[in-house]
């Protein structure tokens, strides 16, 4: 049959393509910066592994190692984990428009882990931070769903963002009220809202990797569950699926991604909506395919975001969510104005 | 196709004082049903009469009160994934994820097969491909369902059932929205799996000349309550219809052209 294997074929050349453009984007990451460092020396940096090869000053090891690497790998982090929690959320929600950011599960993580820095205890930020971060994301993503749900039979899909959006704009007044009351912190809370990875380290690294794993492992190991969800509640239960359950476990672990993503880079917006999309265009519309594709591709595609943003008016930087919304905002609106004829 | 045997077991559903309530008003009230192994029970009714609830109350997708018995045990006995495995709905409107590949949609069906953790192995799409050809539609299986026409989607979504391996099949309206000779196909397909495979049948119809045709036992609800059951002979009567349904119809039956209901216009006389 070959219609069939032109379409496995597709997804695995997807896969490939998917694991190429993620190398290149690291190397394009630790390649490019203020200071020239050769493509040779960053290539035998890498290959020794952290050792200052010959011909190196340990002044770029130490940019690579310091500042280059630890940058790339959040941005890589928060980008899987923003694209795959916006997929879990479009799938649970069977809301094509659902993503952390217009669901207020960012601002809900947003105002927790504000909370946490602006009167938290100084000592423990690194631990009450991504908790605040994490039950923030629920009540954000709770309350939407809550008051979105209510007036909607079925595929509604509108009224979820707006709830969504309606929910972040107040959760966000709220966390900038807090702010104000804090003014000693409002730099530093002002700036990780624009969503900043200039100032990104290991710490970040280590802060936010156990909650993406835990979280994008939790999804993977759904997602073949997450496809059985697309005809509808009804129907997911009559082949035996506790719909109530995994729905559930799949926002736990979509907020969970979505909080250590807000905790280490602030408020980024679209990526869950840019990502999923791009890869279903690829691949269609399995969350087999989808899922695993949009970890992979939405950590490339923030790397390649934050190089962009580093790069284009560097010295000074452009906050990172700026270039999300700048992209993301017009892919919104082709995505909604599909869906509505589709409906 | 293997459908297990239940040989032993002559009654595939038993349904005793069955009622459901949505929001304290009464939808079904107090059903009786039997039906036999390898039987077609069809619930006929006016629109509103309760006849999806009573499907998806059996199916167990609502809550009721009474008992539901499946092929000799208490369906409440039933985990979830064992219920799927005795009792595949086909709804009335299935919500169809229009970019999945018709082979990806059928393999839905073998969710209740799966554990939490497993991915489907030889078997599973053996099965899937199995249902696929029973329903004419092995050509299609890379296809995506946004390509298919009406009668071609309900045939998936009937594959997507079978695929699911239960001897029970559940199919409410299985014909809304088909042209005439795709409601002819759809329910000689679903009669020949009957025979073939032993599978038990119920189904919901509004066509009671199409249900006349192939099922074998009616029951008519109307007001959630059974209000006659039995034959063609017992149930498909003028007189029943017109109290139920409020329409003047005719009864004829045919040597050559075989058995209808049609309605009749004019005043009565």
């Amino acid at each position: 049959m070959s219609v069939r294997t032109a379409l496995r074929g597709s997804r695995s050349r997807a896969y490939v393509v998917g694991v190429a453009v993620l190398i290149a984007a690291i190397l394009a990451g630790l390649l490019v910066g203020p200071v020239r460092i050769g493509a040779a020396n960053v290539f035998r940096w890498l290959l020794t592994f952290g050792q200052t090869p010959s011909g190196m000053s340990e002044q770029e090891a130490l940019i690579l190692a310091e500042l280059r690497l630890p940058r790339v790998i959040v941005a890589g982090l928060v980008g899987a984990s923003l694209a795959a929690s916006g997929a879990a959320y479009q799938a649970v929600f069977r809301n094509p428009l659902a993503d952390p950011y217009l669901l207020g599960a960012a601002a809900g993580a947003g105002l927790g882990a504000t909370i946490a820095v602006a009167y938290g205890p100084t000592g423990a930020i690194d631990v009450t931070v991504p908790v605040a971060a994490f039950v923030g994301a629920l009540v954000g993503v709770g309350l939407a769903y809550g008051l979105g749900r209510s007036n909607v039979g079925g595929r509604g899909t509108t009224s979820l963002v707006l709830a969504g959006v309606a929910v972040a704009s107040f959760l966000t007044a709220v966390q900038t009220f807090l702010q104000q009351q804090r003014s000693q912190t409002l730099r530093q809370v002002y700036t990780w809202i624009l969503g900043r990875l200039g100032t990104t380290g290991w710490d970040d690294v280590w802060l936010a990797l156990p909650s993406v794993v835990l979280a994008v492992t939790t999804l993977w190991v759904v997602r073949r569950l997450l496809d059985v969800i697309e005809v509808g509640d009804v129907e997911a239960q009559s082949l035996g699926l506790n719909v109530t359950r995994l729905r559930l476990v799949v926002v736990l672990a979509a907020s969970l991604a979505t909080a250590a993503a807000v905790a280490v880079a602030g408020l980024i917006g679209f990526v869950g909506i840019i990502v999923p999309h791009t890869v279903r265009l690829l691949v269609g519309g399995s969350y087999r395919s989808v899922l695993p594709l949009s970890v992979l591709f939405g950590a490339s595609f923030l790397i390649v975001v934050d190089l962009l943003a580093r790069t284009v008016v560097a010295p000074a930087e452009i906050p990172i969510g700026v270039i999300t919304a700048l992209v993301g905002a017009p892919f919104f609106v082709v995505v909604l104005r599909r869906n509505r004829r589709a409906a | 196709m293997k459908v297990e045997a239940r040989s032993d077991v002559v009654v595939a559903l038993e349904v005793r004082d069955l009622s459901v309530e949505l929001g304290r008003r009464p939808i079904v009230s107090g059903v009786r049903l039997d039906v036999p192994t390898g039987g077609w029970l069809c619930i006929i009714g006016p629109n509103g009469a309760g006849k999806t609830t009573l499907v998806h109350a059996i199916a167990g997708l609502v809550p009721r009160s009474g008992s539901v018995r499946l092929f000799g045990r208490a369906a409440d006995a039933l985990g979830r994934r064992e219920r799927a495995r005795s009792i595949a709905l086909v709804p009335q409107l299935p919500a169809i994820p229009e970019s999945f590949t018709v082979e990806q949609y059928v393999l839905l069906g073998r969710t209740p097969h799966l554990g939490l953790l497993a991915s489907e192995g030889a078997r599973d799409l053996e099965a899937v491909a199995t249902a696929l050809e029973r329903l004419d539609l092995g050509w299609a299986a890379s296809r995506r369902l946004d390509s298919l026409s009406g009668g071609e989607l309900r045939r998936g979504v009937i594959a997507r059932a079978i695929a699911q391996e239960a001897p029970l099949l559940l199919l409410d309206e299985p014909t809304t929205g088909l042209d005439i000779a795709q409601q002819l196909r759809v329910l000689e397909l679903v009669d020949e799996l009957r025979r073939a495979d032993g599978l038990t049948v119920i189904s919901t119809m509004h066509d009671l000349t199409l249900a006349g045709r192939f099922a074998q036992s009616f029951a008519l609800l109307s007001g959630g309550r059974v209000v006659a059951e039995g034959s063609r002979g017992e149930v498909l009567l003028p007189h029943v219809i017109a109290e139920h349904y409020g329409a003047r119809v005719g009864v004829i039956e045919d040597g050559t052209l075989g058995w209808a209901v049609v309605p009749l216009s004019g005043p009565e006389p």
